[in-house]
Protein backbone atom coordinates (compact mmCIF):
# COMPACT_ATOMS: atom_id res chain seq x y z
CA UNK A 1 0.00 0.00 0.00
CA UNK A 2 1.40 2.92 -1.37
CA UNK A 3 1.72 5.49 1.98
CA UNK A 4 2.56 9.41 0.95
CA UNK A 5 5.54 10.87 2.69
CA UNK A 6 4.09 13.83 5.16
CA UNK A 7 1.89 10.83 6.45
CA UNK A 8 4.59 8.88 7.04
CA UNK A 9 6.83 11.71 8.50
CA UNK A 10 3.52 12.16 11.06
CA UNK A 11 4.07 8.94 11.70
CA UNK A 12 7.10 8.74 12.55
CA UNK A 13 7.09 11.76 14.42
CA UNK A 14 3.86 10.25 17.00
CA UNK A 15 5.88 6.98 17.42
CA UNK A 16 8.68 9.06 18.69
CA UNK A 17 6.67 11.40 21.06
CA UNK A 18 5.07 8.24 22.33
CA UNK A 19 8.77 6.68 23.11
CA UNK A 20 9.27 9.48 24.61
CA UNK A 21 6.36 9.25 26.94
CA UNK A 22 7.41 5.81 27.64
CA UNK A 23 10.87 7.26 28.85
CA UNK A 24 9.53 9.72 31.06
CA UNK A 25 8.43 6.69 32.67
CA UNK A 26 11.60 5.62 33.29
CA UNK A 27 12.56 3.00 30.83
CA UNK A 28 15.76 2.61 28.46
CA UNK A 29 15.61 2.97 24.91
CA UNK A 30 16.72 0.87 23.27
CA UNK A 31 17.38 -0.49 19.27
CA UNK A 32 17.01 -3.70 17.64
CA UNK A 33 17.81 -5.12 13.89
CA UNK A 34 15.84 -5.46 11.21
CA UNK A 35 17.15 -8.76 9.90
CA UNK A 36 16.27 -11.53 12.57
CA UNK A 37 18.08 -14.59 12.59
CA UNK A 38 14.76 -17.00 11.88
CA UNK A 39 15.81 -20.00 12.62
CA UNK A 40 15.14 -18.54 16.58
CA UNK A 41 11.50 -16.91 15.73
CA UNK A 42 10.63 -20.82 13.57
CA UNK A 43 11.41 -22.34 16.98
CA UNK A 44 9.39 -20.62 19.37
CA UNK A 45 6.27 -19.96 16.56
CA UNK A 46 6.66 -23.27 14.55
CA UNK A 47 5.81 -22.67 10.46
CA UNK A 48 2.82 -20.86 10.69
CA UNK A 49 5.02 -17.52 11.30
CA UNK A 50 6.51 -17.95 7.48
CA UNK A 51 2.83 -16.55 6.86
CA UNK A 52 2.71 -13.73 8.84
CA UNK A 53 6.92 -12.48 8.37
CA UNK A 54 9.00 -11.76 5.48
CA UNK A 55 11.52 -14.58 5.29
CA UNK A 56 14.94 -13.36 3.13
CA UNK A 57 18.04 -15.27 3.38
CA UNK A 58 22.13 -15.33 2.19
CA UNK A 59 24.68 -17.58 1.97
CA UNK A 60 26.71 -17.06 4.70
CA UNK A 61 24.05 -16.34 7.77
CA UNK A 62 20.86 -18.50 6.02
CA UNK A 63 17.62 -17.53 6.33
CA UNK A 64 16.57 -14.25 8.14
CA UNK A 65 13.29 -12.69 9.11
CA UNK A 66 12.69 -8.62 8.34
CA UNK A 67 11.70 -7.96 12.34
CA UNK A 68 7.78 -9.44 12.82
CA UNK A 69 7.94 -7.63 16.26
CA UNK A 70 10.35 -6.16 18.98
CA UNK A 71 9.48 -8.42 21.91
CA UNK A 72 12.18 -11.17 21.26
CA UNK A 73 15.15 -9.17 20.42
CA UNK A 74 14.46 -7.17 23.33
CA UNK A 75 13.76 -10.02 25.41
CA UNK A 76 16.75 -11.25 24.22
CA UNK A 77 19.13 -8.40 24.76
CA UNK A 78 17.70 -8.34 28.81
CA UNK A 79 18.13 -12.13 29.27
CA UNK A 80 21.94 -11.25 28.03
CA UNK A 81 22.25 -9.32 31.29
CA UNK A 82 19.86 -6.35 31.40
CA UNK A 83 19.65 -4.77 35.67
CA UNK A 84 16.85 -6.15 37.34
CA UNK A 85 14.01 -4.72 37.60
CA UNK A 86 13.99 -2.56 34.30
CA UNK A 87 12.16 -0.83 31.97
CA UNK A 88 12.92 -0.90 28.22
CA UNK A 89 11.37 1.20 25.56
CA UNK A 90 11.64 0.99 21.30
CA UNK A 91 9.97 2.56 18.05
CA UNK A 92 10.39 1.42 14.78
CA UNK A 93 8.93 -0.50 11.86
CA UNK A 94 7.86 -4.05 12.11
CA UNK A 95 6.64 -6.60 8.78
CA UNK A 96 4.11 -8.95 8.55
CA UNK A 97 2.88 -10.31 5.03
CA UNK A 98 -0.62 -9.63 4.55
CA UNK A 99 -1.68 -12.42 2.24
CA UNK A 100 -5.12 -12.52 2.69
CA UNK A 101 -6.12 -8.72 3.12
CA UNK A 102 -4.36 -6.27 1.00
CA UNK A 103 -6.17 -3.59 2.83
CA UNK A 104 -3.92 -4.73 6.04
CA UNK A 105 -0.65 -2.67 5.81
CA UNK A 106 2.46 -4.69 5.77
CA UNK A 107 4.86 -2.71 7.26
CA UNK A 108 3.68 -0.28 9.88
CA UNK A 109 5.47 1.51 12.96
CA UNK A 110 5.22 0.49 16.50
CA UNK A 111 5.92 2.06 19.88
CA UNK A 112 6.56 -0.36 22.82
CA UNK A 113 7.17 -0.43 26.68
CA UNK A 114 8.48 -3.51 28.33
CA UNK A 115 8.38 -4.24 32.21
CA UNK A 116 10.80 -6.92 33.65
CA UNK A 117 10.22 -7.62 37.11
CA UNK A 118 10.59 -10.16 39.68
CA UNK A 119 8.97 -8.72 42.75
CA UNK A 120 5.33 -8.02 42.34
CA UNK A 121 3.74 -9.01 38.99
CA UNK A 122 0.12 -8.25 39.49
CA UNK A 123 1.65 -4.05 39.96
CA UNK A 124 3.36 -4.79 37.03
CA UNK A 125 0.74 -5.81 35.23
CA UNK A 126 -1.10 -2.91 36.34
CA UNK A 127 1.62 -0.17 36.23
CA UNK A 128 1.97 -1.05 32.00
CA UNK A 129 -1.96 -1.07 31.52
CA UNK A 130 -2.36 1.85 33.57
CA UNK A 131 0.55 3.59 31.30
CA UNK A 132 -1.38 2.60 28.11
CA UNK A 133 -4.47 3.57 29.20
CA UNK A 134 -3.29 7.29 30.36
CA UNK A 135 -1.39 7.51 27.01
CA UNK A 136 -4.40 6.95 24.78
CA UNK A 137 -6.79 8.73 26.90
CA UNK A 138 -8.02 11.49 24.28
CA UNK A 139 -9.14 8.46 21.69
CA UNK A 140 -11.41 7.16 23.95
CA UNK A 141 -10.61 3.54 22.96
CA UNK A 142 -12.14 0.39 24.24
CA UNK A 143 -9.91 -1.98 26.15
CA UNK A 144 -10.58 -5.73 26.50
CA UNK A 145 -8.62 -8.03 28.67
CA UNK A 146 -7.84 -11.48 29.26
CA UNK A 147 -6.22 -14.11 31.16
CA UNK A 148 -4.42 -16.92 29.15
CA UNK A 149 -3.41 -18.19 32.80
CA UNK A 150 -6.63 -19.31 33.42
CA UNK A 151 -7.13 -21.32 31.13
CA UNK A 152 -3.79 -22.97 31.51
CA UNK A 153 -4.65 -23.70 35.36
CA UNK A 154 -7.97 -24.90 34.61
CA UNK A 155 -6.72 -27.81 31.93
CA UNK A 156 -3.53 -28.48 34.68
CA UNK A 157 -6.80 -29.12 37.27
CA UNK A 158 -8.23 -31.79 35.23
CA UNK A 159 -8.88 -35.20 36.41
CA UNK A 160 -7.59 -36.68 33.33
CA UNK A 161 -3.93 -38.36 32.38
CA UNK A 162 -0.85 -36.34 32.34
CA UNK A 163 -0.44 -37.17 28.75
CA UNK A 164 -3.68 -35.42 27.56
CA UNK A 165 -2.84 -32.43 29.82
CA UNK A 166 0.03 -32.06 28.46
CA UNK A 167 -1.26 -32.55 24.70
CA UNK A 168 -4.39 -29.74 25.74
CA UNK A 169 -1.74 -27.28 26.75
CA UNK A 170 0.43 -27.46 23.69
CA UNK A 171 -2.97 -26.10 22.00
CA UNK A 172 -4.24 -23.64 23.92
CA UNK A 173 -3.81 -21.32 21.50
CA UNK A 174 -5.19 -23.57 18.79
CA UNK A 175 -8.97 -23.63 19.74
CA UNK A 176 -9.69 -26.25 16.67
CA UNK A 177 -7.10 -29.06 17.77
CA UNK A 178 -8.10 -28.28 21.16
CA UNK A 179 -11.33 -28.70 20.71
CA UNK A 180 -11.00 -32.11 18.97
CA UNK A 181 -8.42 -33.58 21.61
CA UNK A 182 -11.17 -32.46 23.79
CA UNK A 183 -13.93 -34.46 21.90
CA UNK A 184 -11.27 -37.52 21.56
CA UNK A 185 -10.79 -37.56 24.99
CA UNK A 186 -13.97 -37.60 26.49
CA UNK A 187 -15.02 -39.95 23.96
CA UNK A 188 -17.64 -37.73 22.16
CA UNK A 189 -15.80 -38.57 19.21
CA UNK A 190 -15.20 -42.75 18.74
CA UNK A 191 -11.98 -43.38 17.60
CA UNK A 192 -11.48 -44.38 13.87
CA UNK A 193 -12.08 -48.22 13.17
CA UNK A 194 -8.25 -48.19 11.86
CA UNK A 195 -7.25 -47.38 15.32
CA UNK A 196 -9.24 -49.92 16.95
CA UNK A 197 -7.75 -52.62 14.69
CA UNK A 198 -4.25 -51.43 15.43
CA UNK A 199 -4.45 -51.49 18.63
CA UNK A 200 -6.54 -55.57 18.24
CA UNK A 201 -3.25 -56.77 16.27
CA UNK A 202 -1.36 -59.48 17.94
CA UNK A 203 1.40 -57.69 15.88
CA UNK A 204 0.60 -54.16 14.77
CA UNK A 205 3.27 -54.19 12.29
CA UNK A 206 2.47 -57.33 10.29
CA UNK A 207 1.01 -55.33 6.82
CA UNK A 208 3.47 -52.31 7.59
CA UNK A 209 6.27 -53.13 5.31
CA UNK A 210 9.66 -51.94 5.23
CA UNK A 211 11.26 -49.47 8.06
CA UNK A 212 12.03 -46.36 5.78
CA UNK A 213 12.38 -42.82 7.38
CA UNK A 214 14.10 -40.90 10.47
CA UNK A 215 10.77 -42.09 12.89
CA UNK A 216 12.21 -45.31 13.99
CA UNK A 217 10.56 -48.40 15.02
CA UNK A 218 11.01 -47.46 18.53
CA UNK A 219 9.53 -44.16 18.43
CA UNK A 220 6.36 -46.19 16.68
CA UNK A 221 6.27 -48.57 19.35
CA UNK A 222 6.52 -45.46 22.29
CA UNK A 223 3.35 -44.06 20.59
CA UNK A 224 1.46 -47.80 20.51
CA UNK A 225 1.71 -47.78 24.26
CA UNK A 226 1.16 -44.40 24.76
CA UNK A 227 -2.17 -45.06 22.57
CA UNK A 228 -3.12 -48.45 24.78
CA UNK A 229 -2.92 -46.49 27.76
CA UNK A 230 -4.76 -43.91 26.10
CA UNK A 231 -7.58 -46.26 25.18
CA UNK A 232 -7.47 -48.17 29.05
CA UNK A 233 -7.88 -44.68 30.51
CA UNK A 234 -11.01 -43.50 31.17
CA UNK A 235 -12.88 -40.64 29.33
CA UNK A 236 -12.55 -37.56 30.76
CA UNK A 237 -16.33 -36.53 31.75
CA UNK A 238 -18.74 -34.61 30.45
CA UNK A 239 -19.04 -32.54 33.77
CA UNK A 240 -14.84 -31.33 32.91
CA UNK A 241 -15.44 -30.76 29.79
CA UNK A 242 -18.20 -28.58 30.98
CA UNK A 243 -15.86 -26.70 33.19
CA UNK A 244 -13.80 -26.11 30.59
CA UNK A 245 -16.33 -25.10 28.55
CA UNK A 246 -17.59 -22.73 31.30
CA UNK A 247 -13.76 -20.99 31.93
CA UNK A 248 -13.52 -19.93 28.28
CA UNK A 249 -17.55 -18.56 28.28
CA UNK A 250 -16.47 -16.51 30.97
CA UNK A 251 -16.80 -12.23 29.18
CA UNK A 252 -17.90 -9.85 31.95
CA UNK A 253 -17.06 -6.87 33.78
CA UNK A 254 -14.14 -7.14 35.62
CA UNK A 255 -16.03 -7.52 39.41
CA UNK A 256 -19.02 -10.47 37.54
CA UNK A 257 -15.85 -12.05 35.92
CA UNK A 258 -14.31 -12.91 39.44
CA UNK A 259 -17.54 -13.84 40.85
CA UNK A 260 -17.87 -16.05 38.32
CA UNK A 261 -14.36 -17.75 38.32
CA UNK A 262 -14.65 -18.39 41.51
CA UNK A 263 -17.85 -20.18 41.58
CA UNK A 264 -16.11 -22.28 38.82
CA UNK A 265 -13.28 -23.20 41.06
CA UNK A 266 -15.95 -24.98 43.68
CA UNK A 267 -15.93 -27.41 41.45
CA UNK A 268 -12.44 -26.75 39.77
CA UNK A 269 -10.14 -25.87 42.62
CA UNK A 270 -7.00 -25.72 40.83
CA UNK A 271 -7.85 -22.52 39.03
CA UNK A 272 -8.07 -20.41 42.44
CA UNK A 273 -4.10 -19.48 42.15
CA UNK A 274 -4.89 -18.31 38.94
CA UNK A 275 -8.16 -16.19 39.68
CA UNK A 276 -6.01 -15.04 43.19
CA UNK A 277 -3.72 -13.56 40.71
CA UNK A 278 -6.48 -11.93 38.58
CA UNK A 279 -7.80 -10.52 42.08
CA UNK A 280 -4.76 -9.16 42.89
CA UNK A 281 -4.21 -7.62 39.45
CA UNK A 282 -7.89 -5.98 39.58
CA UNK A 283 -7.00 -4.75 43.05
CA UNK A 284 -3.72 -3.10 41.45
CA UNK A 285 -5.43 -1.61 38.59
CA UNK A 286 -7.52 0.12 40.92
CA UNK A 287 -4.99 1.47 42.80
CA UNK A 288 -3.75 3.19 39.64
CA UNK A 289 -7.07 4.58 39.37
CA UNK A 290 -8.49 2.34 36.70
CA UNK A 291 -12.20 1.92 36.90
CA UNK A 292 -12.21 -2.02 37.34
CA UNK A 293 -15.68 -1.97 38.23
CA UNK A 294 -16.67 -1.11 34.44
CA UNK A 295 -13.45 -3.09 33.04
CA UNK A 296 -14.24 -5.45 30.14
CA UNK A 297 -12.79 -9.68 30.59
CA UNK A 298 -12.99 -12.12 28.20
CA UNK A 299 -11.30 -15.72 29.69
CA UNK A 300 -10.59 -16.38 25.26
CA UNK A 301 -9.16 -13.02 24.59
CA UNK A 302 -6.12 -13.06 23.02
CA UNK A 303 -6.51 -17.17 22.75
CA UNK A 304 -5.70 -17.11 18.74
CA UNK A 305 -3.91 -14.55 18.16
CA UNK A 306 -1.55 -13.77 20.68
CA UNK A 307 1.00 -16.58 21.21
CA UNK A 308 3.27 -15.99 23.33
CA UNK A 309 1.36 -14.37 25.81
CA UNK A 310 0.62 -16.52 28.92
CA UNK A 311 -0.41 -14.62 31.62
CA UNK A 312 -2.29 -11.11 31.30
CA UNK A 313 -3.53 -9.61 28.11
CA UNK A 314 -5.23 -6.24 26.49
CA UNK A 315 -5.86 -4.65 23.95
CA UNK A 316 -7.56 -1.21 23.03
CA UNK A 317 -9.69 -1.04 20.23
CA UNK A 318 -11.49 2.11 18.52
CA UNK A 319 -15.06 1.18 18.61
CA UNK A 320 -16.44 3.22 15.98
CA UNK A 321 -13.92 1.92 13.63
CA UNK A 322 -14.29 -1.68 13.65
CA UNK A 323 -12.63 -2.10 10.24
CA UNK A 324 -8.92 -1.11 12.24
CA UNK A 325 -7.10 -3.56 13.71
CA UNK A 326 -6.45 -3.31 17.80
CA UNK A 327 -4.42 0.28 18.32
CA UNK A 328 -2.20 -1.02 21.30
CA UNK A 329 -1.58 -4.42 22.47
CA UNK A 330 0.26 -6.22 25.06
CA UNK A 331 0.19 -9.05 27.68
CA UNK A 332 2.49 -10.99 30.15
CA UNK A 333 4.76 -13.45 28.82
CA UNK A 334 7.10 -14.88 31.30
CA UNK A 335 7.51 -18.23 29.37
CA UNK A 336 9.14 -16.53 26.74
CA UNK A 337 11.42 -15.45 28.87
CA UNK A 338 12.18 -18.94 29.85
CA UNK A 339 12.48 -20.05 26.61
CA UNK A 340 14.67 -17.63 25.42
CA UNK A 341 17.10 -17.52 29.13
CA UNK A 342 18.51 -21.14 28.42
CA UNK A 343 17.12 -21.99 32.19
CA UNK A 344 16.81 -18.49 33.40
CA UNK A 345 13.54 -17.01 33.65
CA UNK A 346 11.91 -13.25 34.76
CA UNK A 347 8.72 -12.47 34.97
CA UNK A 348 8.25 -10.03 31.94
CA UNK A 349 4.97 -7.57 31.02
CA UNK A 350 4.61 -4.95 27.69
CA UNK A 351 2.71 -3.91 25.11
CA UNK A 352 2.71 -1.77 21.69
CA UNK A 353 1.40 1.06 20.43
CA UNK A 354 0.99 1.34 16.40
CA UNK A 355 1.97 5.30 15.76
CA UNK A 356 -0.04 5.27 12.29
CA UNK A 357 -3.52 4.04 13.53
CA UNK A 358 -3.36 6.55 16.26
CA UNK A 359 -2.66 9.31 13.47
CA UNK A 360 -5.99 8.00 11.42
CA UNK A 361 -7.81 8.49 14.82
CA UNK A 362 -7.04 11.61 15.12
CA UNK A 363 -3.39 11.59 17.41
CA UNK A 364 -3.21 12.37 20.94
CA UNK A 365 -4.18 16.36 20.77
CA UNK B 1 -3.63 -5.99 -29.63
CA UNK B 2 -5.82 -9.24 -29.47
CA UNK B 3 -6.86 -11.67 -27.01
CA UNK B 4 -4.09 -13.64 -25.76
CA UNK B 5 -4.26 -17.38 -24.56
CA UNK B 6 -1.74 -19.01 -22.45
CA UNK B 7 -1.46 -22.30 -22.75
CA UNK B 8 1.29 -25.02 -21.30
CA UNK B 9 4.10 -25.08 -23.52
CA UNK B 10 4.53 -28.92 -23.56
CA UNK B 11 3.84 -32.81 -22.55
CA UNK B 12 0.30 -34.05 -22.16
CA UNK B 13 -1.07 -31.22 -20.74
CA UNK B 14 -0.40 -28.99 -24.08
CA UNK B 15 -1.90 -32.12 -26.51
CA UNK B 16 -5.06 -32.39 -24.13
CA UNK B 17 -5.29 -28.81 -24.35
CA UNK B 18 -5.08 -28.24 -27.87
CA UNK B 19 -7.52 -31.50 -28.41
CA UNK B 20 -10.00 -29.74 -26.06
CA UNK B 21 -10.26 -26.36 -27.82
CA UNK B 22 -10.23 -28.65 -31.40
CA UNK B 23 -12.72 -30.47 -29.66
CA UNK B 24 -14.82 -27.15 -29.72
CA UNK B 25 -14.02 -25.93 -33.18
CA UNK B 26 -11.08 -23.22 -31.67
CA UNK B 27 -7.87 -24.68 -34.01
CA UNK B 28 -4.43 -24.40 -31.78
CA UNK B 29 -0.99 -25.26 -32.69
CA UNK B 30 2.35 -24.59 -32.63
CA UNK B 31 3.45 -21.51 -35.68
CA UNK B 32 6.28 -23.36 -36.83
CA UNK B 33 8.75 -26.42 -35.89
CA UNK B 34 8.35 -28.04 -33.04
CA UNK B 35 10.67 -26.21 -31.08
CA UNK B 36 9.64 -22.96 -31.42
CA UNK B 37 7.07 -21.68 -28.77
CA UNK B 38 4.88 -19.16 -31.43
CA UNK B 39 1.55 -20.57 -31.83
CA UNK B 40 -1.39 -20.20 -33.82
CA UNK B 41 -5.38 -19.67 -33.87
CA UNK B 42 -7.81 -20.87 -36.68
CA UNK B 43 -11.22 -20.98 -36.07
CA UNK B 44 -11.58 -17.52 -34.39
CA UNK B 45 -10.42 -13.90 -35.22
CA UNK B 46 -8.41 -11.78 -33.02
CA UNK B 47 -7.59 -14.57 -30.58
CA UNK B 48 -3.34 -15.16 -30.04
CA UNK B 49 -1.85 -18.24 -28.44
CA UNK B 50 1.17 -17.85 -26.13
CA UNK B 51 2.72 -21.09 -25.08
CA UNK B 52 4.24 -20.89 -21.68
CA UNK B 53 5.55 -22.91 -18.82
CA UNK B 54 2.26 -24.44 -16.90
CA UNK B 55 4.19 -22.67 -13.53
CA UNK B 56 4.40 -19.39 -15.30
CA UNK B 57 0.89 -19.29 -16.28
CA UNK B 58 -0.73 -18.21 -12.67
CA UNK B 59 1.82 -15.23 -12.67
CA UNK B 60 1.17 -14.17 -16.38
CA UNK B 61 -2.87 -14.23 -15.56
CA UNK B 62 -2.38 -12.27 -12.39
CA UNK B 63 -0.29 -9.27 -13.79
CA UNK B 64 -2.56 -9.08 -16.47
CA UNK B 65 -0.20 -9.69 -19.25
CA UNK B 66 -2.36 -12.95 -20.60
CA UNK B 67 -5.96 -12.36 -20.50
CA UNK B 68 -7.02 -16.65 -20.35
CA UNK B 69 -5.02 -19.08 -19.80
CA UNK B 70 -4.92 -22.89 -19.05
CA UNK B 71 -3.29 -24.50 -16.12
CA UNK B 72 -3.82 -26.56 -12.73
CA UNK B 73 -6.25 -25.49 -9.89
CA UNK B 74 -2.85 -26.35 -7.44
CA UNK B 75 -0.80 -23.91 -9.46
CA UNK B 76 -3.07 -21.04 -9.12
CA UNK B 77 -3.94 -21.84 -5.22
CA UNK B 78 -0.30 -21.91 -4.35
CA UNK B 79 1.06 -19.20 -6.21
CA UNK B 80 -1.98 -16.00 -6.35
CA UNK B 81 -2.79 -14.90 -2.52
CA UNK B 82 -6.34 -14.48 -3.00
CA UNK B 83 -6.56 -15.84 -6.04
CA UNK B 84 -10.55 -15.31 -6.54
CA UNK B 85 -9.37 -11.79 -6.43
CA UNK B 86 -7.49 -11.82 -9.40
CA UNK B 87 -8.52 -14.64 -11.98
CA UNK B 88 -12.00 -16.33 -12.59
CA UNK B 89 -12.58 -20.21 -13.60
CA UNK B 90 -14.36 -20.47 -16.66
CA UNK B 91 -14.20 -23.76 -17.20
CA UNK B 92 -12.84 -27.22 -15.86
CA UNK B 93 -11.34 -29.10 -18.64
CA UNK B 94 -11.58 -32.70 -17.32
CA UNK B 95 -8.04 -33.95 -17.96
CA UNK B 96 -5.03 -33.54 -15.52
CA UNK B 97 -6.67 -34.55 -12.57
CA UNK B 98 -4.34 -34.35 -9.33
CA UNK B 99 -4.87 -34.04 -5.80
CA UNK B 100 -2.65 -32.79 -3.25
CA UNK B 101 -2.34 -35.21 -0.70
CA UNK B 102 -0.22 -35.60 2.70
CA UNK B 103 1.34 -38.89 3.29
CA UNK B 104 3.63 -40.44 5.88
CA UNK B 105 5.79 -44.05 5.44
CA UNK B 106 3.47 -46.79 5.63
CA UNK B 107 5.31 -48.20 8.60
CA UNK B 108 3.78 -45.89 10.52
CA UNK B 109 1.04 -47.75 11.62
CA UNK B 110 -0.25 -45.53 14.36
CA UNK B 111 -0.79 -42.53 12.32
CA UNK B 112 -3.56 -42.19 10.18
CA UNK B 113 -5.02 -38.76 10.77
CA UNK B 114 -3.62 -35.49 10.78
CA UNK B 115 -4.36 -35.68 15.30
CA UNK B 116 -2.01 -38.81 14.71
CA UNK B 117 0.54 -36.59 12.53
CA UNK B 118 0.02 -33.80 15.05
CA UNK B 119 0.85 -35.97 17.96
CA UNK B 120 3.68 -37.87 16.39
CA UNK B 121 5.28 -34.60 15.02
CA UNK B 122 5.31 -33.62 19.21
CA UNK B 123 6.76 -36.23 19.68
CA UNK B 124 9.37 -36.44 16.95
CA UNK B 125 10.65 -33.13 17.69
CA UNK B 126 11.51 -34.20 21.63
CA UNK B 127 13.39 -37.02 20.42
CA UNK B 128 15.51 -35.71 17.52
CA UNK B 129 15.57 -31.81 18.62
CA UNK B 130 14.15 -30.34 15.42
CA UNK B 131 10.19 -29.87 14.22
CA UNK B 132 8.96 -33.32 11.90
CA UNK B 133 9.96 -32.92 8.19
CA UNK B 134 7.32 -32.58 5.49
CA UNK B 135 8.68 -32.32 2.12
CA UNK B 136 6.70 -30.31 -0.83
CA UNK B 137 6.50 -27.81 -3.37
CA UNK B 138 2.87 -26.82 -2.49
CA UNK B 139 4.04 -24.63 0.31
CA UNK B 140 1.41 -22.26 0.93
CA UNK B 141 -1.15 -24.35 0.55
CA UNK B 142 0.22 -26.84 2.77
CA UNK B 143 1.04 -24.27 5.36
CA UNK B 144 -2.43 -23.05 5.23
CA UNK B 145 -4.08 -26.43 5.49
CA UNK B 146 -1.82 -27.49 9.00
CA UNK B 147 -2.50 -24.10 10.33
CA UNK B 148 -6.03 -24.23 9.36
CA UNK B 149 -6.14 -27.93 11.35
CA UNK B 150 -4.45 -27.06 14.29
CA UNK B 151 -0.95 -29.30 13.07
CA UNK B 152 2.18 -27.71 14.95
CA UNK B 153 5.88 -28.66 15.34
CA UNK B 154 6.31 -29.60 11.58
CA UNK B 155 8.49 -27.63 9.24
CA UNK B 156 8.31 -27.18 5.49
CA UNK B 157 11.38 -28.33 3.27
CA UNK B 158 11.11 -27.70 -0.10
CA UNK B 159 11.54 -29.94 -2.52
CA UNK B 160 11.39 -29.63 -6.48
CA UNK B 161 10.83 -33.14 -7.29
CA UNK B 162 11.51 -36.67 -6.73
CA UNK B 163 9.54 -36.02 -3.44
CA UNK B 164 8.66 -39.30 -2.72
CA UNK B 165 12.17 -40.71 -2.09
CA UNK B 166 13.17 -37.69 0.98
CA UNK B 167 11.50 -40.04 3.52
CA UNK B 168 13.96 -43.17 2.55
CA UNK B 169 16.77 -40.34 2.19
CA UNK B 170 15.66 -39.15 5.45
CA UNK B 171 15.79 -35.83 4.03
CA UNK B 172 12.16 -35.69 5.45
CA UNK B 173 9.63 -37.24 6.99
CA UNK B 174 6.74 -37.23 5.58
CA UNK B 175 5.54 -35.80 2.37
CA UNK B 176 2.93 -33.40 0.59
CA UNK B 177 2.53 -33.89 -3.47
CA UNK B 178 0.22 -34.08 -6.38
CA UNK B 179 -0.58 -37.81 -7.11
CA UNK B 180 -3.36 -39.35 -9.68
CA UNK B 181 -3.38 -42.90 -8.69
CA UNK B 182 -1.23 -43.14 -5.73
CA UNK B 183 0.78 -45.58 -7.06
CA UNK B 184 4.54 -44.02 -7.06
CA UNK B 185 3.12 -43.26 -3.19
CA UNK B 186 2.31 -46.84 -2.91
CA UNK B 187 5.64 -48.22 -4.57
CA UNK B 188 7.77 -45.79 -1.91
CA UNK B 189 6.00 -47.36 1.02
CA UNK B 190 4.18 -44.07 2.01
CA UNK B 191 0.37 -43.97 2.48
CA UNK B 192 -1.89 -40.92 2.74
CA UNK B 193 -3.63 -39.47 5.65
CA UNK B 194 -7.67 -40.73 6.12
CA UNK B 195 -8.02 -36.76 6.22
CA UNK B 196 -4.92 -35.66 4.39
CA UNK B 197 -6.82 -34.46 1.06
CA UNK B 198 -5.20 -31.06 0.29
CA UNK B 199 -7.49 -29.76 -2.76
CA UNK B 200 -8.19 -31.34 -5.88
CA UNK B 201 -7.08 -30.24 -9.12
CA UNK B 202 -7.57 -30.35 -12.67
CA UNK B 203 -6.80 -28.69 -15.88
CA UNK B 204 -8.79 -25.32 -15.58
CA UNK B 205 -9.50 -22.01 -18.36
CA UNK B 206 -8.85 -19.23 -16.53
CA UNK B 207 -9.39 -15.69 -17.19
CA UNK B 208 -7.74 -12.69 -15.65
CA UNK B 209 -9.57 -10.20 -14.03
CA UNK B 210 -6.91 -7.69 -14.49
CA UNK B 211 -5.61 -7.61 -17.79
CA UNK B 212 -6.28 -4.71 -20.27
CA UNK B 213 -8.80 -5.19 -23.17
CA UNK B 214 -10.07 -2.68 -25.27
CA UNK B 215 -13.25 -3.26 -27.44
CA UNK B 216 -12.14 -5.72 -30.05
CA UNK B 217 -10.72 -8.08 -27.44
CA UNK B 218 -14.03 -7.91 -25.65
CA UNK B 219 -15.69 -8.62 -28.91
CA UNK B 220 -13.39 -12.23 -29.37
CA UNK B 221 -13.55 -12.93 -25.50
CA UNK B 222 -17.68 -13.24 -26.18
CA UNK B 223 -16.79 -14.82 -29.31
CA UNK B 224 -14.72 -17.56 -27.92
CA UNK B 225 -16.83 -17.94 -24.75
CA UNK B 226 -19.73 -18.70 -26.76
CA UNK B 227 -18.04 -20.93 -28.96
CA UNK B 228 -16.47 -22.77 -26.34
CA UNK B 229 -19.74 -22.93 -24.30
CA UNK B 230 -17.42 -21.60 -21.01
CA UNK B 231 -18.53 -18.74 -18.50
Amino acid sequence: MPVTTPYRAAARAEAARLRALFEAEGALPVEAAILQPADLLLDLYGEDIRARAYVTSDAMRGEQMLRPDFTVPVVQMHMDGGAEPARYCYCGEVFRRQEDDPERANEYLQAGFELFDRDNPPAADAEVFALFQRILAPLSLRAATGDIGILTAAVGGLATTERRKHALMRHVWRPRRFRALLDRFSGRVAPPAARLAMLAAADPFETAGPDIGLRRRAEIEDRIEALREDAAAAPMSDHEVAMIDAVLAVRETMPYALEHLRDIAVDLPAILPAVDRLAARADALAARGIDVEHLDFEAAYGRTHMEYYDGFVFGFYAEARPDLPPVATGGRYDALTRVLGQGREIPAVGGVIRPGLVLDLGGLG
Amino acid sequence: MSLKLGVPSKGRLMDKTFDWFGARGVTLGRAGSEREYAGRVEGIAGVELVLLSAGEIPRELSAGRIHLGVTGTDLVREKLGQWDMQVEELAELGFGHADLVLSVPNCWVDVDTLDDLDAAAAAFRRVHGFRLRIATKYHRLVRDFLRDNGVADYQLVDSQGATEGTVKNETAEAIADITSTGETMRANHLKLLDDGLILRSQATLFRSRTAPMEAADRDALQDLTALLNVG
